[in-house]
């Protein structure tokens, strides 16, 4: 850590200890001092954004400033999606835009006009089977918390869709977006590969 | 995160103009360096122009040059198998940065702009950051500064460009075209990022206004053998220690042309030009390669916990050159 002057306060401490768990870059992240303020902010509905969710039909009227995220957790009350650091740097949000996946937590809503957003609850099949990928997390004991399951099932989807699962080398390099402190990796990957055979990728 | 007012243009002049104002305006790309820093009251535009539906997503890789618009993605570009063939090192420096999920999300002229990861830049206050509020000091050259710049640094800023696709631009004097309130222009990459100096909250060329519409690479045979070779703390997803963008060209067993970039050690994209000298008309091998790099970082100014980077930057340069020399 700094010397004086240069110290972190103590609440910063905790919020680097915590997004070290997450962080993407080697730096450090000491974290904003601005919450409370943001809080105390009166929260404006100004805009109207129509799109769809898992195959249904939206509309949020919402302050400019929230996320994807947040919209999909408090509004449209869909807790499948986590999360982890608000910040793009552990992939636990990770849902589809339009079959691409991307963090949900830096899309602001209101980028979402008329596009169409798949979170984990929108993947298994209607009958309620499991989706392959799903399946293969459970056959692979490719978890241990859960709480970076939804995002990596989501991110794991897409790295077969896209191509990028040919090999453990490859799935790694193509899922390092998505961080498992559990450490669950090895199986990880290994459901990958089970689910790309199974999804005829 | 402070309020604004968020607006959608459809077109490249509409965003112009509704930029065109005394307010704090950020126009709103992928949002993967702008929304994070909004976030984190780093960033506090009071409008917010969002110009995803302006099209200006082409990627053409011709005989006379490449052409990219500045809102291809960032994922799209690196996955190019034309570019990924003819200029690997611009394919790598995409692949190699940020995770799938940003790459899909990121646009290229956003990516241009990406803004600092020093810690105390990002922290808000009370870190002391004259890039984030000017005269307020640089909490970096006596706190943590192991990835901070060995080149381009001033008494101000010693803060990092993180980017990595910059410096392979860079290796390719690549040009960025822009638009504005006075119209369109077109600046060379090595002169779009700015070095801290006095003002190191200035970091770019652009004016009030302008937004990049394309980024062009005047095509050269050196492409084909070319890389981008980024060494991390860990294997993926992170930023460069140090990175190096290297293109070759080799006739009769001499270098008749030799680019290199480096990126992570600098506080813009960094050409090493003395190195590129010292190539011309030599024998490229194991030991000149090493010449080269140690050349590279010849002038490199260092900090107690930075100074590995002089040893590693010059592997890095040596390694660089003999994998592009493979690709000849």
């Amino acid at each position: 850590m700094p010397d004086s002057p240069h110290m972190m306060t103590r609440r910063d401490t905790l919020k680097v200890t915590a997004a070290a768990a997450v962080a993407a870059s080697v730096e450090l992240n000491l974290g904003s001092t601005s919450d409370a303020a943001a809080a105390s902010m009166a929260f404006q509905d100004s805009l109207s954004t129509s799109l769809k969710i898992n195959g249904v039909d939206h509309t949020f009227a919402h302050d400019p400033r929230v996320s994807l995220l947040d919209a999909l957790r408090e509004m449209a009350h869909l807790f499948g999606t986590k999360k982890g650091c608000d910040h793009g740097q552990c992939g636990a949000c990770t849902v589809h835009v339009d079959g691409r996946r991307v963090v949900s937590c830096l899309t602001p809503l209101a980028q979402l006009e008329e596009r169409e957003v798949t979170t984990i609850e929108g993947v298994a099949g209607a009958d309620g089977a499991l989706h392959p990928l799903q399946q293969a997390f459970i056959d692979h004991d490719a978890l241990q918390c859960g709480y970076c399951t939804p995002g990596q099932i989501m991110a794991g989807i897409a790295c077969i869709k896209e191509g990028h699962a040919t090999s453990p080398a490859e799935i790694r390099e193509f899922m390092s977006g998505n961080l498992c402190r559990c450490g669950a990796y090895v199986g990880i990957v290994a459901a990958i590969e089970d689910a790309r055979e199974k999804m005829g990728a | 995160m402070h309020e604004f007012t968020y607006l959608r243009v459809r077109d490249a002049g509409s965003a112009v103009a509704a930029a065109t104002t005394a307010e704090t305006v950020r126009y709103l790309a992928g949002g993967t360096t702008l929304y994070d820093l909004m976030k984190l009251s780093v960033e506090t535009p009071t409008k917010v122009v969002d110009i995803n539906r302006l099209g200006l997503n082409q990627i053409e890789v011709g005989e006379r040059e490449v052409v990219f618009g500045a809102l291809a993605r960032m994922s799209d570009v690196a996955d190019h198998e034309l570019l990924a063939a003819r200029y690997p090192a611009v394919s790598e420096s995409l692949w190699k940065a940020a995770s799938q999920q940003l790459r899909n999300m990121a646009s290229l002229g956003g990516n241009l702009l990406q803004r600092t990861r020093c810690a105390y830049f990002r922290g808000g206050e009370p870190y002391a950051c004259n890039k984030r509020a000017p005269g307020s000091g640089c909490a970096a050259l006596q706190g943590q500064n192991r990835s901070h710049a060995l080149f381009g640094g001033s008494r101000d800023c010693i803060a990092t460009y993180p980017g990595d696709f910059a410096i392979s631009l860079l290796a390719f004097d690549a040009i960025v075209d822009v638009v504005g309130p006075d119209g369109q222009r077109s600046i060379p990459i090595s002169q779009l990022h700015l070095e801290p100096g006095d003002t190191p909250q200035k970091e770019h060329s652009l004016r009030d206004g302008e937004l990049i519409t394309r980024i062009r690479i005047p095509a050269t045979a050196a492409g084909l053998a070319s890389t981008y070779h980024k060494v991390r703390d860990r294997e993926s997803y992170a930023f460069a220690l140090v990175s190096a963008a290297a293109a070759l060209q080799i006739k009769d067993d001499v270098v008749t042309e030799v680019r290199l970039g480096l990126g992570g050690v600098a506080t813009k994209p960094w050409r090493a030009k003395e190195a590129e000298t010292f190539l011309l008309g030599k024998r490229l091998s194991e030991a000149t390669a090493r010449e080269a790099g140690d050349l590279a970082f010849a002038e490199a100014k260092v900090t107690d916990q930075n100074k590995f980077k002089k040893e590693l930057g010059a592997r890095v340069v040596a390694d660089a050159l003999m994998i592009a020399k493979g690709r000849v």
